[in-house]
């Protein structure tokens, strides 16, 4: 490990942004450089490295012999035997059972245990497998070692950086990604969120004109839908001594639902026209008429006002001509199936559909069962208790900011903007305004590293501490009834909004026994911003996260004996929350971890 | 080489002069023999010229970068399929719909590893002048080529440059002449 001294500051901030479907990694020299992108080596095709702005996050473990040895070879990894990235996510799409995709998802769901090896999900026992935090450190380690490469002087743990995560991660999943950042040889990246980093991209952009472009008591809403996620997030414009403060004020929940599944449901379309005019597509085909499908959907939203876009699907074999299957995809086509597939006009009041439970629920990845996003939105600013103005029903935003591949398109923009205008304005408000000008692929690494200057030199910074609110569960003093387990309370231990560096105590006085294994039952919640420390609510209303463990090692002779303890709550300066059991009237104090096990 | 004996060295001495002075072509042997780097030792003008041809046919020239840009058209936009296909027994139409997925990934690929530009940034048909010590290897000029520079004439076709190229780099081992490996697609078991 490499000390650094704190009047020889690092050379450049570096940006990361760990995507569900791409990470990308920008950087910046001081004190006034310009913002890069880092181009990342990866395998394009056996036996060829070639250079991409984005790093497809993908990993793929082939068979034993599937490709000729020493084709997988990195300049900085001779002997890799898989592949992460472009070529992964290429020869992936033919074979899933050996591919691991959206690992980072994987990362924030608590139904399984995310340091086992559990990836590829479901694929066949000679697979190799490992951890989603294995494989987010796979990605990292590839974006690190591609920096290295390109700056063999500044190795990444002697730099500032920051690593973005969605809002919507708890206090779990943000803990899990530094744990896989520091596997990957980062030396504790500082966390952000990936819609504040995209503001933070915005601002960068328009460090001359924000301030004419925001005035006090705006609301932006950071809309961010990317290849497999959708976030939201509320940004306040305050005042603070004559001057424009900017406050994070919600963050919504992790919704899988992005650019992929609108080429699927694109691509099922056109599946389901060639059949019934009597051709039937094999697995090949439909993996060709899914990019078809992509190619499509960019052209017919785009500037162009094109109205029609051929499909030609060519045979696999060497006979290219002659047996090309063609159709159209059109405009209605693309209105019907994505613009109101996905955004559809709804009223404020809607919420997503929520279907009747099946008996068995899969394990895999918890996708919604409502695909309209526009829904997820109004359940986002309705939230209980958010609305922020007499008269008001819900948060009502005066400025939009757009992120994420799926909202580059104008016809996709205009429709939110079209369906939030028409919410807002039946309540007396007016239209948001568009904050335009970022790139959509790039803005949240870029975003980061912009950050991570602001850290250093000083700048505008947007507050708003943790995003969620987080309780233990305490059992009742009640007596005991046989087979009713015993009821619990759930007590408020980190209130959102405490910023980094921070740290609160639990009043409460707990006993906990030496030499055992201790756990509490740990919550979160995005939703309850006005809890305060050691407030007492129904775990009902909450999101249980991975039980909090730790044992206490006994002193010699001292087993068994009890120690009272409170709670300590502390978020750390990269920006993760450290619970601590702290002896009463004693200085020891006992690190809680979490028990990402799952299955809970 | 033998010396020669004394008598034979005292014949020469005195005979020597008198070709030297009435045989051009003998006065020119014995010059070449006088020049500084002996005859002998220095290979013949012929077989020399046949050594360096050797060298350069020896030293394969890299055609991997080559085999790169076919196989990346190939992967792309199945560029040498549609190159090896006889198209007369086809209707326009179906050339046409094969020829979309050949444009499409074709054109990706030359986005992807090449930067192009104009190497003239006039319109096509626009009227150009050409100063005196104009590039030639930039602008061919056809037509009425007569008298010097400055030319005056119409932009026929802007002509392209590449700006910047950014093939792959091949791993060791890799045999860059298979630009397109069979595919066996595998049943369920």
């Amino acid at each position: 490990m490499s000390e650094r001294i704190d009047d020889e500051p690092a050379a450049y901030t570096i940006g990361i942004d760990l995507g569900t479907t791409n990470c990308a990694l920008a950087y910046c020299s001081d004190p006034v450089a310009p913002v890069l992108p880092l181009a990342i080596p990866q395998i394009v095709a056996p036996g060829e490295v070639g250079e991409r702005a984005l790093l497809p996050s993908f990993l793929y473990f082939p068979a034993a012999g599937q490709f000729a040895a020493g084709s997988l070879a990195l300049p900085w990894y001779p002997n890799a035997r898989d592949a992460v990235g472009s070529f992964a996510r290429e020869q992936g799409a033919s074979t899933p059972a050996r591919l691991v995709s959206s690992a980072k998802s994987w990362l924030s769901h608590s139904g399984v245990d995310r340091n086992g090896e559990i990836l590829p999900w479901q694929s066949p026992e000679e697979v190799p497998k490992c951890s989603p935090v294995q494989a987010a450190a796979r990605y990292l380690g590839h974006l690190r070692a591609a920096w290295e490469r390109a700056h063999p002087d500044a190795p990444v743990a002697e730099q500032d950086v920051v690593l973005t995560v969605p809002a919507s991660f708890d206090a779990v999943a943000r803990e899990l990604t530094k744990a896989a950042a520091m596997l990957a040889g980062f030396e504790a990246p500082t966390l952000l969120e990936e819609p504040q980093a995209a503001m933070y991209d915005w601002l960068a952009q328009h460090a001359d004109t924000w301030r004419q472009q925001l005035a006090v008591d705006d609301v932006v809403l950071v809309v961010d839908i990317g290849g497999g996620t959708t976030d939201f997030s509320l940004i306040a414009v305050g005042q603070d001594d004559g001057s424009l403060v900017l406050e994070r004020i919600a963050v919504g929940d992790h919704i899988l639902l992005g650019g992929d599944n609108m080429d699927l449901a694109l691509a099922f379309t056109v599946q389901a026209r060639l059949e019934a005019e009597g051709t039937v597509l094999d697995d090949w085909q439909m993996r060709a008429v899914t990019h078809a499908a992509r190619a499509a959907k960019e052209t017919l939203l785009g500037d162009g006002g094109t109205d029609s876009c051929p499909i030609s699907i060519v045979s696999r074999g060497s006979r290219l001509i002659g047996n090309t299957i063609r159709t159209t995809l059109s405009r209605a086509d693309v209105d019907a199936v994505l613009v109101e597939g996905f955004f559809p006009v709804v009223e404020a009041s809607a919420r997503p559909l929520v279907p009747k439970r099946a008996g068995f629920v899969a394990l895999g990845l918890p996708y919604p069962s409502d695909a309209a996003i526009t829904r997820h939105l109004a359940a986002f600013l309705g939230r209980p208790r958010a609305a922020n103005k007499p008269g008001t029903t819900f948060v009502h935003p005066t400025a939009i900011l757009f992120n994420g591949g799926v909202t580059q398109s104008p016809t996709i923009r205009a429709r939110i903007c079209e369906v939030i205008t028409r919410w807002v304005s039946a309540e007396g408000g007016t239209a948001p305004k568009v904050l335009a000008g970022t790139d959509a692929e790039l803005a949240v690494a870029r975003g980061a590293a912009h950050y991570a200057r602001v850290r250093r030199q000083g700048g505008v910074r947007i507050k708003g501490g943790t995003a969620q609110s987080h309780y233990v569960g305490i059992a009742r003093a009640e007596l005991v009834v046989p087979g009713v387990p015993p009821r619990i309370d759930a007590v408020c231990v980190a209130p959102c909004g405490m910023e980094e560096g921070t740290e609160i105590e639990l009043p409460a006085l707990f006993g906990l026994l030496l030499g055992e294994e201790v756990s509490f039952r740990f919550f979160g919640s995005s939703t309850r911003r006005d809890d305060v420390v050691g407030a007492v609510v129904s775990p009902v209303e909450l999101t249980e996260l991975s039980p909090l463990e730790t044992l206490l090692p006994a002193p010699e002779g001292k087993e068994g004996a009890i120690v009272q303890v409170r709670l300590h709550a502390r978020v750390t300066e990269v920006g993760t929350l450290e619970l601590s059991a702290v002896e009463h009237g004693g200085g020891q104090r006992w690190k809680l971890s979490f028990d990402v096990r799952g299955g809970g | 080489m033998e010396p020669l004996g004394f008598a034979a060295r005292l014949w020469l001495a005195l005979l020597l002069p008198w070709r030297v002075l009435f045989d051009g072509v003998f006065a020119a042997r014995v010059h070449t023999l006088d020049a500084p780097a002996p005859l002998a030792v220095a290979p013949p003008a012929a077989p020399k010229l046949e050594v360096r041809d050797a060298e350069v046919i020896a030293a394969p020239r890299d055609v991997t970068p080559a085999l790169q840009v076919l196989a990346v058209l190939q992967r792309e936009g199945r560029f040498v399929d549609f190159l090896q296909e006889d198209m007369s027994s086809f209707s326009d139409a179906d050339i046409g719909a094969a020829a979309r997925v050949v444009h499409d990934g074709c054109a990706r690929a030359v986005k992807q590893y090449f930067e192009l530009r104009a190497v003239r940034s006039e319109a096509e048909g626009a009227a150009i002048e050409l100063p005196a010590g104009y590039d030639a290897s930039r602008v061919r000029v056809t037509g009425n080529v007569t008298g010097e520079p400055p030319f005056r004439g119409t932009l026929a076709h802007h002509g392209w440059r590449v700006e910047e190229v950014r093939l792959p780099s091949t791993t060791a081992g890799h045999d860059p002449k298979i630009i397109a490996p069979a595919e066996v697609e595998l049943g369920q078991p």
